[in-house]
């Protein structure tokens, strides 16, 4: 009963995928902990991290695809969202450190003490507390987000010059969280975390715990989407992307149908740059880099733009690829990048997903057709006599 | 300012008085000024480029005049509201292109175009009631597209799209509704069709028709404005207007 309804208020194959995301949840950590380094099912940890890592892009993707498969806004300026939520991470893990520092100082980081700054600053403060800390990665890039779209979609800003000044927003961050005067570590960022929750940040344990919490966010957001472009309002948004000026004189406020998008991929983006930190230990200006957000389209269409599982599956290929390439040819790794972009823009422009899900969609028109066919043929000799 | 006109206002739906907008330099519109009566059907016929499309930009918020008067219901300035407010107060436009949404069911389409609350939150958690249902068959069956309900709008025929738009329309339930060349592309049979329903509409609405088609304008039987290079050039019945010599030598005649 509660199956057939998730599945038709959400769709079959995203039940499928969250269902798969969240046993992934149990499993990994549980092959991990529970079964020897020796034994042919163990999981090792830095495969549970490597994923783990790999779950969180997999998450900025599909806040991507909200607003970008959903209603057209191909933002390249995603990654300072994540960023942005992997700072507010990085701020809590900085303050757990506490007087083990190289310094010793109780409550300035090891950057503070070094730049010779008495006090806290007071965007500093809170950020000992965990909930303070995940409340704000959400918090922070959800208002950049409503700032910049309030402006942006009110003076009906479209196409490239809107993804343009979603790069100019990135470029602008990371040139800010360069300066060291910013208070936020400046080149080197936030580093050198101890623990999390009281828990030591490298052991087994915490990193399949992050794993666990890396997948059972995805499957949230999946559902949450999900939901959102199922709804009223997301068949609404598919109307602003392929038609907007048709909304606008059904009498639907565009700015807002998009602002709500862009907002929620934001914090989307927000969770999945702080449970991205964690993982790999450390968080600095790079993650603002224009190219990274760049990367993101990529994955996204790799996978299938508007398909929502899509960017998922892309962004766990594209990545996984990455690490094998780079170990065997670091140099080409963008070549191949860029080569691959190419090839599935002409070759696969739906993606891997959009194009397995024209395959089937079309085998069932063709099956529809065939069976409307004998239908018809088994009708007329009744008709003849 | 045109006396006639400004008389007519308080017991107008629709009146433009002295309306002119340029593009680069170019009079799009000149000085053009007439007056629609509540529940009047009115025909609007002309050469390419006398300002049809731009007429209907101004009254539904698309582009701005650089002067002129432009009400709604004799009170309403409709050159201070944009094109989302003027579509809440209840005026519809079909556009010259058809414009469905293509990667929606008929279905769908129609949903998306009911008179509802149209905020985000009221969108999000929105459900299809029994009464909305009634109301989306009742239009489809309106525009002869019950057949098709389940199918995508990009699939539909030209001529399927046109009156598709036309029962987004209806959806929305305006007071008046701007149909810019509705018979475009259909075949003579469709083109009559699409006459008696636009008459079957315009019993309960106000409705302004733009086309070139001259055996359809006739079909509808109703006042003819003939606009050229921005302006007015005649105004009257069919008859009156198709042998004014102004107009043969401006747009029939060539
Ligand atoms: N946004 C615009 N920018 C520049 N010029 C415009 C714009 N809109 C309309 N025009 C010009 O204004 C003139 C009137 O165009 P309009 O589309 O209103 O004509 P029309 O009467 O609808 O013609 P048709 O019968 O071909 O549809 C044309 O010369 C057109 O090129
Ligand atoms: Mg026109």
């Amino acid at each position: 009963m509660i199956t057939s309804f998730l599945a038709k208020a959400l769709g079959r194959n995203i039940v499928i995928a969250a269902a798969i995301l969240l046993a992934l949840a149990a499993l990994v950590p549980a092959l991990n902990l529970l079964t020897a380094p020796d034994h042919a099912l163990h999981v090792p940890t830095y495969v549970v991290s490597l994923f783990g890592k790999y779950l969180t892009y997999a998450l900025l993707a599909l806040a991507l695809d909200l607003v970008w498969g959903f209603c057209g806004i191909l933002s390249l300026g995603h990654a300072a969202f994540f960023a942005l939520g992997g700072y507010a991470m990085g701020m809590y893990l900085m303050r757990q450190i506490g007087a083990r520092g190289s310094y010793g100082n109780p409550l300035l980081p090891d950057f503070m003490v070094f730049l010779n700054w008495k006090e806290l600053p007071w965007f500093w403060h809170g950020f000992d507390k965990f909930w303070f800390a995940a409340l704000m990665a959400v918090l922070v890039p959800g208002l950049l987000a409503f700032v910049f779209g309030w402006f942006a979609f009110r003076s009906r800003v479209n196409g490239v010059y809107l993804s343009i000044i979603t790069q100019a927003m990135t470029f602008a961050l990371l040139l800010a969280f360069f300066r060291n005067d910013m208070g936020f570590g400046g080149n080197n960022g936030l580093t050198d975390f101890k623990d999390i929750l009281g828990f030591n940040i490298q052991s087994n344990g915490t990193r399949s715990a992050l794993f666990a919490a890396s997948a059972i966010a995805l499957a949230l957001s999946l559902v949450i989407t999900s939901g959102i472009v199922r709804s009223k309002y997301g068949k609404i948004l598919i109307g602003v992307r392929d038609a907007e000026s048709r909304t606008r004189f059904l009498g639907y406020r565009v700015e807002h149908m998009k602002l709500f998008a862009f907002v929620v991929s934001a914090m989307m983006a927000g969770v999945a740059g702080a449970l991205y930190v964690p993982q790999v230990g450390i968080i600095n200006p790079g993650e603002f880099e224009p190219a990274n957000s760049i990367e993101v389209v990529i994955w996204t269409a790799v996978g299938g733009r508007g398909t929502l599982i899509g960017p998922i599956v892309g962004a766990i290929v594209v990545n996984g690829g990455k690490s094998i390439f780079t170990a065997a040819f670091p140099e080409f790794w963008l070549f191949a990048l860029g080569g691959l972009f190419v090839l599935v823009t002409l070759f696969l422009p739906k993606g891997i997903v959009g194009t397995a899900r024209q395959f089937v969609e079309r085998r069932k028109e063709y099956r529809k057709a065939r069976e409307a066919e004998a239908a018809a043929f088994a009708a007329e000799p009744q008709a003849a006599e | 300012m045109n006396t006639f006109v400004s008389n007519a206002k308080p017991t107008s739906i629709l009146y433009l008085d002295g309306v002119s907008v340029s593009f680069d330099g170019f009079k799009a519109l000149n000085s053009l000024s007439f007056v629609i009566e509540p529940g009047e059907l009115r025909a609007i016929i002309g050469p390419n480029g006398a300002g049809k499309t731009t007429m209907m930009d101004i009254i539904t918020g698309k582009t701005r005049p650089d002067a002129g008067e432009v009400f709604f219901k004799g009170t309403i300035d409709l050159t201070q509201k944009d094109e989302t407010e003027i579509a809440q107060l209840g005026i519809g436009r079909k556009f010259q292109k058809p414009t469905v949404f293509e990667s929606h069911t008929v279905w769908d389409n129609l949903e998306l175009a009911l008179n509802r609350n149209r905020g985000v939150f009221s969108t999000l958690f929105y459900r299809l009631t029994a009464e909305d249902k009634t109301r989306i068959e009742d239009i489809l069956s309106t525009v002869r597209l019950v057949g098709r309900k389940d199918d995508y709008a990009a699939h539909l025929s030209h001529g399927q799209k046109q009156w598709l738009e036309i029962g987004m329309l209806l959806a929305q339930e305006p007071e008046l509704l701007l149909v810019d060349e509705p018979v475009a592309g259909m075949t003579d049979a469709e083109t009559a069709e699409t006459a008696t329903l636009l008459k079957e509409i315009a019993k309960t609405r106000s409705v302004v028709v733009v086309e070139h088609d001259m055996g359809f304008i006739r079909d509808l039987g109703v006042k003819v404005t003939c606009l050229a290079e921005g302006s007015v050039l005649a105004e009257g019945s069919i008859d009156f207007v198709s042998a004014h010599q102004k107009v043969i030598e401006n747009y029939l005649g060539r």
